[in-house]
Protein backbone atom coordinates (compact mmCIF):
# COMPACT_ATOMS: atom_id res chain seq x y z
CA UNK A 1 0.00 0.00 0.00
CA UNK A 2 0.90 3.72 -0.59
CA UNK A 3 -1.01 6.51 0.30
CA UNK A 4 -0.40 9.58 -1.23
CA UNK A 5 -1.82 13.00 0.04
CA UNK A 6 -2.36 15.66 -2.14
CA UNK A 7 -1.99 19.08 -0.07
CA UNK A 8 -0.34 22.10 -0.43
CA UNK A 9 2.09 21.30 2.06
CA UNK A 10 3.43 17.91 4.50
CA UNK A 11 2.31 20.22 7.65
CA UNK A 12 -1.77 20.31 5.70
CA UNK A 13 -1.24 16.09 5.58
CA UNK A 14 0.71 15.60 9.00
CA UNK A 15 -2.11 14.83 12.04
CA UNK A 16 -3.59 12.35 9.55
CA UNK A 17 -0.36 10.79 9.15
CA UNK A 18 0.88 10.83 12.68
CA UNK A 19 -2.77 9.85 13.92
CA UNK A 20 -2.27 6.54 11.82
CA UNK A 21 0.97 5.90 11.95
CA UNK A 22 1.49 4.09 9.26
CA UNK A 23 3.91 1.25 8.60
CA UNK A 24 3.71 2.16 4.49
CA UNK A 25 4.79 4.58 2.36
CA UNK A 26 3.00 7.57 3.21
CA UNK A 27 3.47 10.67 0.73
CA UNK A 28 3.28 13.79 0.22
CA UNK A 29 2.73 15.68 -3.33
CA UNK A 30 2.71 19.22 -3.19
CA UNK A 31 2.59 19.87 -6.68
CA UNK A 32 0.47 17.37 -8.18
CA UNK A 33 2.87 14.82 -9.41
CA UNK A 34 0.68 11.80 -8.87
CA UNK A 35 -2.57 13.44 -10.51
CA UNK A 36 -1.02 14.55 -13.78
CA UNK A 37 0.17 11.35 -14.18
CA UNK A 38 -2.95 9.35 -13.26
CA UNK A 39 -5.45 11.82 -14.55
CA UNK A 40 -6.48 12.20 -10.74
CA UNK A 41 -9.39 14.43 -10.68
CA UNK A 42 -10.80 14.12 -6.88
CA UNK A 43 -10.26 12.47 -3.70
CA UNK A 44 -9.91 9.68 -2.66
CA UNK A 45 -9.28 8.20 -5.99
CA UNK A 46 -7.72 4.18 -5.55
CA UNK A 47 -5.89 2.17 -7.91
CA UNK A 48 -4.45 -1.61 -7.82
CA UNK A 49 -1.07 -2.05 -9.19
CA UNK A 50 0.07 -6.07 -9.78
CA UNK A 51 3.43 -7.27 -9.02
CA UNK A 52 4.65 -6.72 -12.60
CA UNK A 53 3.46 -3.01 -11.58
CA UNK A 54 0.73 -2.89 -13.98
CA UNK A 55 -2.69 -1.05 -13.07
CA UNK A 56 -5.77 -3.94 -12.66
CA UNK A 57 -7.88 -1.59 -11.42
CA UNK A 58 -8.54 2.16 -12.96
CA UNK A 59 -8.96 5.29 -11.16
CA UNK A 60 -12.09 4.35 -8.66
CA UNK A 61 -13.56 5.81 -5.75
CA UNK A 62 -13.24 4.11 -2.41
CA UNK A 63 -13.24 4.99 0.98
CA UNK A 64 -11.73 3.43 4.37
CA UNK A 65 -14.34 4.17 6.82
CA UNK A 66 -18.27 4.93 6.44
CA UNK A 67 -17.75 7.99 7.74
CA UNK A 68 -19.01 9.99 4.73
CA UNK A 69 -21.30 7.16 3.31
CA UNK A 70 -24.66 9.06 4.00
CA UNK A 71 -23.30 11.48 1.71
CA UNK A 72 -21.42 9.25 -1.07
CA UNK A 73 -23.56 5.84 -0.87
CA UNK A 74 -20.37 4.08 -0.81
CA UNK A 75 -19.57 1.22 1.92
CA UNK A 76 -15.89 0.70 2.70
CA UNK A 77 -16.65 -3.14 3.14
CA UNK A 78 -17.65 -3.43 -0.54
CA UNK A 79 -14.07 -2.19 -1.92
CA UNK A 80 -12.02 -3.83 1.06
CA UNK A 81 -13.79 -7.45 0.44
CA UNK A 82 -12.74 -6.83 -2.75
CA UNK A 83 -9.20 -5.60 -2.44
CA UNK A 84 -8.78 -8.83 0.27
CA UNK A 85 -9.76 -11.31 -2.51
CA UNK A 86 -7.96 -9.93 -5.14
CA UNK A 87 -4.71 -9.72 -2.67
CA UNK A 88 -5.58 -13.26 -1.43
CA UNK A 89 -5.62 -14.61 -5.33
CA UNK A 90 -9.10 -15.63 -4.99
CA UNK A 91 -10.38 -13.83 -7.88
CA UNK A 92 -8.90 -12.59 -11.60
CA UNK A 93 -8.64 -9.03 -12.21
CA UNK A 94 -10.81 -7.32 -15.42
CA UNK A 95 -9.66 -8.34 -18.95
CA UNK A 96 -7.67 -5.95 -19.58
CA UNK A 97 -9.45 -4.44 -22.51
CA UNK A 98 -12.50 -3.93 -19.65
CA UNK A 99 -9.85 -1.94 -17.51
CA UNK A 100 -9.01 0.29 -20.55
CA UNK A 101 -12.82 0.57 -21.19
CA UNK A 102 -13.19 2.24 -17.68
CA UNK A 103 -9.97 4.29 -17.42
CA UNK A 104 -10.88 7.85 -17.86
CA UNK A 105 -8.03 9.45 -20.33
CA UNK A 106 -6.57 13.24 -19.66
CA UNK A 107 -7.71 15.33 -22.39
CA UNK A 108 -5.65 18.88 -24.12
CA UNK A 109 -7.78 21.40 -21.66
CA UNK A 110 -6.47 18.72 -18.24
CA UNK A 111 -3.31 18.83 -19.23
CA UNK A 112 -3.22 22.83 -19.79
CA UNK A 113 -5.31 22.88 -16.67
CA UNK A 114 -2.02 21.19 -14.66
CA UNK A 115 -0.02 23.19 -16.37
CA UNK A 116 -1.88 26.52 -14.55
CA UNK A 117 -1.80 24.87 -11.77
CA UNK A 118 1.98 24.09 -11.86
CA UNK A 119 2.77 27.93 -12.61
CA UNK A 120 -0.29 28.80 -9.89
CA UNK A 121 1.66 26.45 -6.94
CA UNK A 122 5.72 28.28 -8.13
CA UNK A 123 3.79 31.38 -7.46
CA UNK A 124 1.97 30.47 -4.49
CA UNK A 125 5.26 29.52 -2.93
CA UNK A 126 7.13 32.53 -4.00
CA UNK A 127 4.63 34.44 -2.20
CA UNK A 128 2.64 35.98 -5.49
CA UNK A 129 -0.50 34.78 -3.54
CA UNK A 130 -3.03 37.22 -6.15
CA UNK A 131 -1.55 35.82 -9.36
CA UNK A 132 -1.50 32.10 -8.57
CA UNK A 133 -5.46 32.71 -7.86
CA UNK A 134 -5.29 34.10 -11.51
CA UNK A 135 -3.98 30.68 -12.70
CA UNK A 136 -6.03 28.22 -10.27
CA UNK A 137 -9.15 30.00 -11.62
CA UNK A 138 -7.76 29.45 -15.14
CA UNK A 139 -7.31 25.88 -14.60
CA UNK A 140 -10.78 25.21 -12.90
CA UNK A 141 -11.84 26.82 -16.10
CA UNK A 142 -10.47 24.73 -18.44
CA UNK A 143 -11.00 21.79 -16.33
CA UNK A 144 -13.81 22.32 -13.83
CA UNK A 145 -14.22 18.27 -13.34
CA UNK A 146 -11.11 18.67 -11.81
CA UNK A 147 -11.35 19.35 -8.02
CA UNK A 148 -8.09 18.44 -7.21
CA UNK A 149 -7.24 22.12 -8.50
CA UNK A 150 -10.88 23.58 -7.70
CA UNK A 151 -11.06 22.56 -4.17
CA UNK A 152 -7.67 21.62 -3.50
CA UNK A 153 -6.22 24.95 -4.25
CA UNK A 154 -9.03 26.50 -1.77
CA UNK A 155 -6.41 26.34 0.95
CA UNK A 156 -3.74 28.25 -1.44
CA UNK A 157 -6.76 31.13 -2.13
CA UNK A 158 -7.65 31.77 1.60
CA UNK A 159 -10.78 30.01 1.00
CA UNK A 160 -11.78 27.22 3.42
CA UNK A 161 -12.64 23.70 1.40
CA UNK A 162 -15.15 22.71 3.55
CA UNK A 163 -16.74 25.98 3.86
CA UNK A 164 -20.04 27.45 2.24
CA UNK A 165 -17.53 28.51 -0.79
CA UNK A 166 -16.88 25.21 -1.03
CA UNK A 167 -20.39 23.85 -0.42
CA UNK A 168 -22.05 26.45 -3.60
CA UNK A 169 -19.64 24.83 -5.93
CA UNK A 170 -20.52 21.65 -5.23
CA UNK A 171 -24.21 22.35 -5.67
CA UNK A 172 -23.61 24.14 -8.80
CA UNK A 173 -21.93 21.06 -10.38
CA UNK A 174 -24.24 18.88 -8.71
CA UNK A 175 -27.36 20.60 -10.02
CA UNK A 176 -26.17 20.90 -13.15
CA UNK A 177 -26.26 17.37 -13.19
CA UNK A 178 -22.73 16.08 -12.64
CA UNK A 179 -21.77 13.93 -9.80
CA UNK A 180 -18.75 15.19 -7.27
CA UNK A 181 -18.02 11.35 -6.92
CA UNK A 182 -17.43 9.18 -9.93
CA UNK A 183 -17.00 5.46 -8.81
CA UNK A 184 -16.21 2.45 -11.21
CA UNK A 185 -19.50 0.74 -12.06
CA UNK A 186 -18.09 -2.81 -11.62
CA UNK B 1 21.74 40.32 -17.47
CA UNK B 2 19.55 41.85 -14.71
CA UNK B 3 17.51 40.48 -12.17
CA UNK B 4 14.47 41.95 -13.88
CA UNK B 5 14.91 40.98 -17.28
CA UNK B 6 15.39 37.05 -15.87
CA UNK B 7 12.14 34.87 -16.93
CA UNK B 8 11.84 31.37 -14.68
CA UNK B 9 10.33 28.41 -16.27
CA UNK B 10 9.23 25.39 -14.29
CA UNK B 11 8.93 22.10 -15.91
CA UNK B 12 8.37 19.25 -13.87
CA UNK B 13 9.56 19.89 -11.03
CA UNK B 14 12.98 21.59 -12.48
CA UNK B 15 13.07 25.67 -12.03
CA UNK B 16 15.30 27.45 -14.39
CA UNK B 17 16.05 30.90 -15.08
CA UNK B 18 16.49 32.26 -18.33
CA UNK B 19 16.70 35.89 -20.58
CA UNK B 20 13.12 37.12 -21.43
CA UNK B 21 14.07 36.74 -24.95
CA UNK B 22 15.27 33.13 -24.39
CA UNK B 23 11.60 32.29 -22.35
CA UNK B 24 9.36 33.44 -24.74
CA UNK B 25 11.67 30.95 -27.58
CA UNK B 26 11.61 28.16 -24.98
CA UNK B 27 7.68 28.99 -24.80
CA UNK B 28 6.85 28.27 -28.48
CA UNK B 29 8.99 25.66 -28.43
CA UNK B 30 7.26 24.11 -26.10
CA UNK B 31 4.02 24.71 -27.43
CA UNK B 32 4.78 23.91 -30.67
CA UNK B 33 5.87 20.64 -29.52
CA UNK B 34 2.48 19.96 -28.50
CA UNK B 35 2.94 20.98 -24.24
CA UNK B 36 0.62 22.87 -22.82
CA UNK B 37 2.09 25.79 -21.56
CA UNK B 38 0.85 28.27 -18.60
CA UNK B 39 2.96 31.89 -19.09
CA UNK B 40 2.44 34.70 -17.23
CA UNK B 41 4.30 37.69 -18.45
CA UNK B 42 4.11 40.13 -15.86
CA UNK B 43 5.27 37.90 -13.41
CA UNK B 44 8.01 36.79 -15.90
CA UNK B 45 7.14 32.88 -15.36
CA UNK B 46 6.26 29.87 -17.12
CA UNK B 47 5.48 26.23 -16.63
CA UNK B 48 5.68 23.33 -18.92
CA UNK B 49 3.56 20.94 -18.76
CA UNK B 50 3.16 17.11 -20.27
CA UNK B 51 0.70 16.54 -23.27
CA UNK B 52 -2.71 14.68 -23.06
CA UNK B 53 -1.57 12.65 -25.90
CA UNK B 54 1.65 11.46 -23.61
CA UNK B 55 -0.23 10.75 -20.70
CA UNK B 56 -3.51 8.79 -22.24
CA UNK B 57 -0.49 6.65 -24.21
CA UNK B 58 1.21 5.82 -20.89
CA UNK B 59 -2.02 4.94 -18.97
CA UNK B 60 -3.39 3.30 -21.66
CA UNK B 61 -0.82 1.00 -21.97
CA UNK B 62 -1.47 -0.03 -18.42
CA UNK B 63 1.68 0.04 -16.86
CA UNK B 64 1.30 1.59 -13.64
CA UNK B 65 3.43 5.40 -14.12
CA UNK B 66 6.45 5.34 -11.74
CA UNK B 67 6.75 8.21 -9.29
CA UNK B 68 8.92 9.25 -6.47
CA UNK B 69 7.36 11.48 -3.59
CA UNK B 70 8.83 12.27 -0.27
CA UNK B 71 7.46 11.64 2.71
CA UNK B 72 6.53 13.64 5.97
CA UNK B 73 10.76 13.82 6.65
CA UNK B 74 11.44 14.24 2.93
CA UNK B 75 12.91 10.66 2.36
CA UNK B 76 11.80 9.79 -1.38
CA UNK B 77 10.11 6.59 -2.19
CA UNK B 78 8.97 4.71 -5.51
CA UNK B 79 6.37 3.08 -6.56
CA UNK B 80 9.07 1.03 -8.86
CA UNK B 81 10.31 -0.30 -5.16
CA UNK B 82 6.98 -2.41 -4.52
CA UNK B 83 7.62 -4.43 -7.53
CA UNK B 84 6.96 -7.99 -6.59
CA UNK B 85 4.11 -6.56 -4.02
CA UNK B 86 0.47 -5.95 -4.96
CA UNK B 87 -0.03 -2.48 -4.57
CA UNK B 88 -3.35 -0.36 -3.34
CA UNK B 89 -2.95 3.07 -4.37
CA UNK B 90 -4.78 5.58 -2.10
CA UNK B 91 -4.83 9.83 -3.03
CA UNK B 92 -6.57 11.57 -0.22
CA UNK B 93 -6.49 14.70 0.76
CA UNK B 94 -6.69 16.69 4.13
CA UNK B 95 -9.50 19.18 1.86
Amino acid sequence: MITVAIDKSADDARPWIEAANPTHPSLIDTTHVLADLYNIVNVPTILWIDERGRIVRPNDVAFGTDTFKHITGLRAATHLAALRAWVRGETTVLPEARIRALQSLPTDDDQRARAEFGLGEWLFNRGRTEAAARHFAKAGELAPHDFTIRRGTMPMRGIDPMGPQFREMLGAWVKAGNPYYRPLAE
Amino acid sequence: MTEKSSFTIVDGGRVTAVGEAEGAALAKQAETSGRPVAIDLDERAACFGISAAVRAKALASLEAPDFTLPDLDGSPHSLSAQRGKKVLLVAYASW
